[in-house]
């Protein structure tokens, strides 16, 4: 079966820099899948390269087989490969309940329709009432994103990730900067979100990273360390040494 | 998801959206009242001063409003909107003249259609052009823009006109129900029937899914990006589609003025639409509206009392942008939860004691204004003038006297008002709040 991302020999550099070294990382269907690594490892850039951010220096990468590298980020997105953003990324002044419609409309097929009444489109406001009863944002539906609590908006950024029902789900520390009681939330909610999915995930909470993740990617200055199940890649030595062990210290 | 402390209670939520009408009424109760208004407003004010004025708002509702499907919904500053107007007006007077010697039957009424084409035109070329960077880049290329069709309207004599301009008669084309369009009262209805057409069509635009996605683009065009829109497509479609409006208001100021001259697309002209959008206020559908009609009241009046007039004008500007940037329609939006409260009956005597010393620091500086202007610009007149009615002469000290004690115990005490009424405001908009949430 054809991996839902493949991504092989891939290279980033800025300037003389290297930031991404080679990096060859294949994730089959329905997969959760976690890349870990100290900072500076070169994760977001990573993330910035397979959602079109950025433009690989070499190497390719494909989506369900196709190749993708190098083209626009929303060509890639209509292809179905959708993120969230490390640094909550959302349309301040629309209320939420626009904020996650807006999401929508390009899969349900709108595009850029200027002949049709945004209220009558009873799929999309089914879909957004959905997304928001699933990230539990209902209640504030109203209210301008803007304003929201920062744990809210970072619900938001998940719910504006799963709007467009894409297959591939790129999120980037979901759990950055929450509460121990908010993490759990936004963990069950990430379980939930992509069961049907496949998911990458860059994380810092190890708890989280060994609660959701079938397969664990280590990224070291811009490399693949190890890519493996949670047991081994905690075993694995090098990655002890590396990621693990600084954390402990 | 999240703790919510202060939050409202979920009984203050409003119903989710049903996607059915809101009753026929509510949906469409302001445009009939508009449609009303438009038509009864030349038997209330009749004087040709009146019709001619009320026939240049009309154009410049159509014009500021067009101009904010860019800034107030799409977040594009522009500084050469003037050319789509102009344009617009002078493809239309080419055509009334080729359809008066001898062309297709078309009544004048439906001459706006060849503004609104040229609009649509040049907006997709110039658009091409302009919307693929946004924020400076995109203003600079339209200040270009604005500076490269002005510059060649003084040049290309054939079609512009040179300094004279291209003139019509818009009473040579086919009559349309018998009307011929000569009098001024016909011209209005004309200028109205499209203004409310226009309007009706452009707040339609803003409640579709290329609507809402040019608000998305506003707000954070690298996310759009990430949700399946090319916001460079955006802002492209977004810019056409203005210039088809802006290029209406140019065909109705053809018909109107029955001439176009190069000053109609030139960066005086594109700054006009900037003010009136900005002191309308860009938060807003209406706001535009409110600051065409508005400044457009203000630059007939003013420019017949004293020639100082585009002066004040600036001072409006820089004093909208520093008290109340979100416009008029701004500062009346914010009244809207303390009216629905019944709460407005607090401030307004706060407001009221804020008018006055801001008044007497305007009239200090409108005196100063008036008097340096004999001083220097009227200096053969001599010193002997008149401010609001009350003869003095401007080089004795003692009007200086009073304009500077005017101008700066009115501003201190208008600063000190204003805090008073900005406590006021936030003590009834408490009352408010606090009700709805103890409900």
């Amino acid at each position: 079966m054809t991996p839902a991302l493949e991504i092989t020999d891939l290279r980033k550099s800025f300037g003389a820099m290297e930031i991404i070294r080679g990096v060859t990382l294949s994730i089959p269907a329905g997969e959760r899948h976690a890349v870990i690594g100290p900072n500076g490892a070169g994760k977001s850039t990573l993330f910035h390269l397979i959602s079109g951010h950025y433009r690989p220096s070499a190497g390719t990468i494909r989506l369900r087989g196709e190749a993708i590298s190098g083209m626009a980020p929303h060509l890639i997105n209509r292809r179905g490969l959708s993120r969230s953003f490390q640094i909550t990324n959302i349309f301040p002044r629309l209320s939420v309940w626009e904020n996650v419609r807006c999401a929508t409309l390009w899969a349900m097929g709108y595009r850029y329709a200027f002949w049709r009444n945004i209220e009558r489109l009873a799929d999309a406001r089914q879909r957004t009432e959905e997304i928001l009863t699933e990230i539990n944002l209902l209640d504030r539906w109203h209210v301008p994103a803007g304003v929201l609590s920062y744990a809210e908006q970072r619900a938001l950024e998940i719910g504006l990730s799963i709007a467009g029902n894409a297959e591939v789900l790129l999120l980037d520390e979901p759990t950055a900067g929450m509460s121990r009681a908010e993490t759990e939330r936004v963990v069950a909610l990430i379980r939930r979100v992509s069961e049907k999915r496949t998911l990458l995930m860059i994380e810092h909470d190890m708890g989280v990273v060994f609660d959701l993740a079938d397969r664990i990617s280590v990224l070291v200055y811009g490399e693949i360390l190890a890519s493996d199940t949670p047991e081994r890649v905690k075993a694995n030595p090098a990655v002890q040494q590396a990621y693990l062990g600084l954390e402990a210290s | 998801m999240s703790e919510r402390t202060g939050a409202a209670p979920a009984s203050a939520v409003p119903p989710l959206p049903t996607g059915r009408g809101a009753g026929f009424m509510a949906t469409f109760g302001p445009w009939i009242a508009a449609a009303v208004v438009l038509a009864v407003l030349p038997q209330v004010l009749s004087s040709g001063l009146a019709l001619s004025t009320l026939s240049l708002m009309g154009m410049m509702i159509i014009f500021a409003l067009s101009y904010n499907m860019l800034l107030g919904q799409t977040g594009l500053l522009s500084f050469g909107h003037a050319v789509f107007f102009g344009l617009g007006g002078f493809l239309t007077v080419h055509a009334m003249n080729a359809f008066a010697a001898d062309g297709p039957p078309l009544p004048l009424i439906a001459l706006p259609l060849v503004g609104a084409a040229a609009g649509l035109f040049f907006g997709i070329v110039f658009g091409a052009v302009s919307t693929r960077r946004a924020g400076t880049t995109f203003a600079m290329i339209t200040l270009g823009i604005g500076e490269l069709v002005s510059s060649s309207a003084l040049i290309l004599r054939h079609f512009f006109g040179g300094e004279e301009g291209v003139s019509t008669d818009r009473t040579g084309l086919a009559p349309f129900l018998g009307l011929t369009f000569g009098s001024q009262l016909q011209v209005y209805y004309l200028i109205a029937a499209w203004c409310f057409v226009s309007v009706a069509a452009m707040y339609a635009l803003t409640r579709t899914p290329f609507g809402r996605i040019c608000n998305a683009v506003r707000d954070n065009p690298h996310r759009v990006a990430f949700i399946g829109y090319d916001p460079q497509r955006v802002r492209f479609l977004s810019f056409s589609l203005s210039g088809l409006f802006a290029g209406i208001a140019g065909a109705l100021a053809a018909i109107n003025f029955e001439i176009m001259n190069a000053g109609q697309l030139g960066a005086t002209q594109s700054g006009t639409v900037i003010l009136m959008a900005f002191i309308g206020g860009i938060g807003s559908f209406g706001g535009p509206i409110i600051g065409a009609i508005l400044v457009t009241y203000l630059q007939v009046a003013l420019s017949d009392i004293t020639d100082a007039w585009q002066l004040y004008f600036g001072l409006l500007f820089i004093a909208m942008v520093m008290f109340a940037p979100d416009g008029i329609a701004g500062l009346l939006a914010r009244q809207q939860p303390l009216l629905r409260g019944r709460q407005l009956h607090r401030v307004l005597p706060a407001y009221a004691l804020a008018l006055v010393p801001g008044l007497a620091a305007v009239a200090g500086l409108s005196l100063a204004v008036e008097m340096t202007n004999r001083l220097t610009v009227h200096a053969g007149d001599g010193p002997a003038m008149s401010f609001l009615h009350v003869p003095l002469r401007a080089d004795a000290p003692v009007p200086w006297l009073v304009a500077v004690v005017l101008f700066a115990g009115g501003g201190w005490l208008f600063l000190r008002a204003g805090g008073v009424a900005r406590q006021a405001y936030d003590e009834a908009l408490a009352i408010v709040q606090g009700r709805g949430n103890a409900s």
